[in-house]
């Protein structure tokens, strides 16, 4: 298969390490990387952890370093967004949002160039709580202009923070909020935070974590409004409890970027809908956060929200651009995610439901230092770990050999 | 090629050593340890892995 050129839609994690496996493997056409954001590729998980903290400045957010980046040889176009793609005639639209345009070309009328290989890494934004919008102090996060946003938020003082959401990313700012001594309440619909996919269990063991650090968590509440004039000033739950809040976060799940595919002639359901081998159609794949496809390891049709999924997956993705179908591989990696709050490392690997059979592997969950494994029809599918690491590594390779849960439930490191 | 890591952001998820189980192990006492700390050319391809995969950003390669 000999490709002339490849073009990514999407500057950010799996775009850019999409870019560089291109290279490793030798390729030497032509890469354009495009990408809506002003800011050089920079990753996200320290914009909930130690950026938001004030801890880290931005130069530690680099997803890549300057001479790397020369190296790959790549034409790259930042605050430009993709806003059209025509599978038939492979003609991609493109716009500068820079209005000016020190190209000259004046944005808004944008351009259309035809491309051979087209990798779509588009990723997510957050889902916003309607009525909220246009109000001052109500935030989401995914960028890292949101990230300075809030942070400037809690420079400021606040009497109280409100959280909506005790997913990952709200626990996270809940819990570098209360590490700056500010007042939290953080608002959860479900019984106990994550009970929709770690079981009620394991989700009260999040929710004593919060507890036990000073955070007003309230569960099986719904937001009814979020009120105020020009600034948020109060926060009504489905209750009728009603709490006084200048800051709110706004943590409820994000929804794949894949409106400028509409049209387009690619599936798109929930993500870029791709084959087994993350192939949307010939000369198309898609990685990260935006792309749906069979993992056949847990015979699911999955969109993971994670970074080490992103890294993979964008390697994954660009090699699969560079082969005929005949060679190509499916992608069938054993998802892993982790989760900082306070002094905790949470982390996941495999697929874990509320209805699998769990075991405590090792440590207890009264300390929260503790692997626990999780079975599905007698084979090991997932691995969750508060502090213990190395554990849930090992549980995941057992995982991707295809262990049964009983040897599992046996196994000792 | 020689391997620095940083052992402040390292938390010993052990993703190196599912790829370069030579040159990255973690321990018992939950440690990360390079195994070898300088290591021939032909390791780049995986070494530069490992530093990509690194969610901490904690390894780093000099030469
Ligand atoms: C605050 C935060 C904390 C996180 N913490 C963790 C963690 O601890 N552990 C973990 O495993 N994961 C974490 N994640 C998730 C992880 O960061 C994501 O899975 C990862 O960023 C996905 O990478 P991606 O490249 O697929 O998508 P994104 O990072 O979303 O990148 C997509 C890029 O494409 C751009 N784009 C979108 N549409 C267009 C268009 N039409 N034209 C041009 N460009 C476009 C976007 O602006 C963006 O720059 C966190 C995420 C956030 C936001
Ligand atoms: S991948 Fe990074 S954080 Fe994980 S053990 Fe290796 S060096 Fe440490």
């Amino acid at each position: 298969m000999t490709r002339r050129s490849v073009t990514i839609v999407g500057a950010s994690l799996a775009g850019i390490r999409a870019a560089e496996a291109l290279r490793r493997q030798d390729f030497d056409g032509s890469i354009t990387l495009i990408g809506d954001e002003l800011h050089a590729p920079y990753d996200r998980p320290p914009l909930s952890k130690q950026f938001l903290a004030g801890d880290w400045g931005e130069d530690r957010l680099a997803l890549t370093q300057p001479d790397k980046l020369d190296d790959l040889d790549l034409e790259l176009r930042l605050g430009v967004r993709a806003t059209s793609f025509d599978l038939a005639s492979r003609r991609l639209g493109i716009v500068d949002l820079d209005d000016q345009g020190c190209s000259g070309r004046g944005g808004r009328g944008g351009e259309e160039f035809v491309v051979d290989g087209l990798l779509i890494a588009t990723g997510a934004r957050c889902r916003t709580l309607r009525g909220s919008e246009g109000l001052d102090g109500v935030f989401v996060l995914r960028s890292l202009d949101d990230s300075l946003a809030i942070r400037a938020a809690f420079d400021a003082g606040p009497t109280r923070v409100v959280v909506v959401g005790a997913g990952f990313i709200g626990a996270e700012v809940a819990a570098t909020a209360r590490t700056q001594g500010l007042e939290v309440t953080m608002i959860e619909s479900l019984p106990q935070p994550l009970s929709r996919v770690l079981g009620d269990e394991m989700g009260a063991v999040c929710a004593e974590l919060h507890r036990e650090h000073g955070v007003d968590l309230r569960t099986g509440v719904g937001v009814e409004a979020i009120e105020g004039e020009d600034r948020v000033e109060r926060v009504r739950l489905s209750d009728g409890s009603v709490i006084e809040a200048d800051v709110v976060v706004v943590g409820i799940g994000v929804v794949p970027n894949t409106e400028w595919l509409e049209g387009s002639g690619l599936r798109i359901d929930n993500g870029v809908v791709c084959d087994a081998t993350c192939l949307a159609a010939p000369g198309v794949t898609a990685a990260g956060d935006v792309a749906r496809w069979p993992n056949q390891r847990f015979g699911e049709v999955m969109r993971v929200e994670h970074w080490d999924n992103a890294v993979s997956q964008g390697a994954h993705a660009a090699g699969r651009l560079l082969v005929g179908d005949d060679e190509a591989e499916p992608f069938v990696p054993v998802p892993w995610f982790w989760s900082d709050q306070y002094d905790r490392k949470i982390q996941m690997a495999g697929r874990i439901g509320p209805d699998d059979e769990m075991h405590v592997a090792t440590g207890s969950l009264a300390e929260r230092r503790f692997a626990a494994i999780y079975g599905r029809a007698g084979r090991l599918v997932g691995v969750l770990g508060f502090n213990r690491p190395r554990h849930v590594m090992r549980y995941r390779m057992l995982i991707e050999s295809g262990t049964s849960f009983s040897d599992a439930v046996a196994a000792e490191f | 090629m020689k391997i620095v890591v940083d052992f402040d952001l390292c938390e010993s998820n052990a993703i190196c050593m599912q790829i370069a189980p030579d040159i990255f192990e973690v321990r018992d006492d939950d440690f990360l340890y390079v195994l070898n700390e300088e290591p021939g050319e032909e390791d780049r391809a995986r070494v530069d892995e490992c530093v990509q995969r690194c969610p901490k950003q904690a390894i780093s390669v000099q030469g």
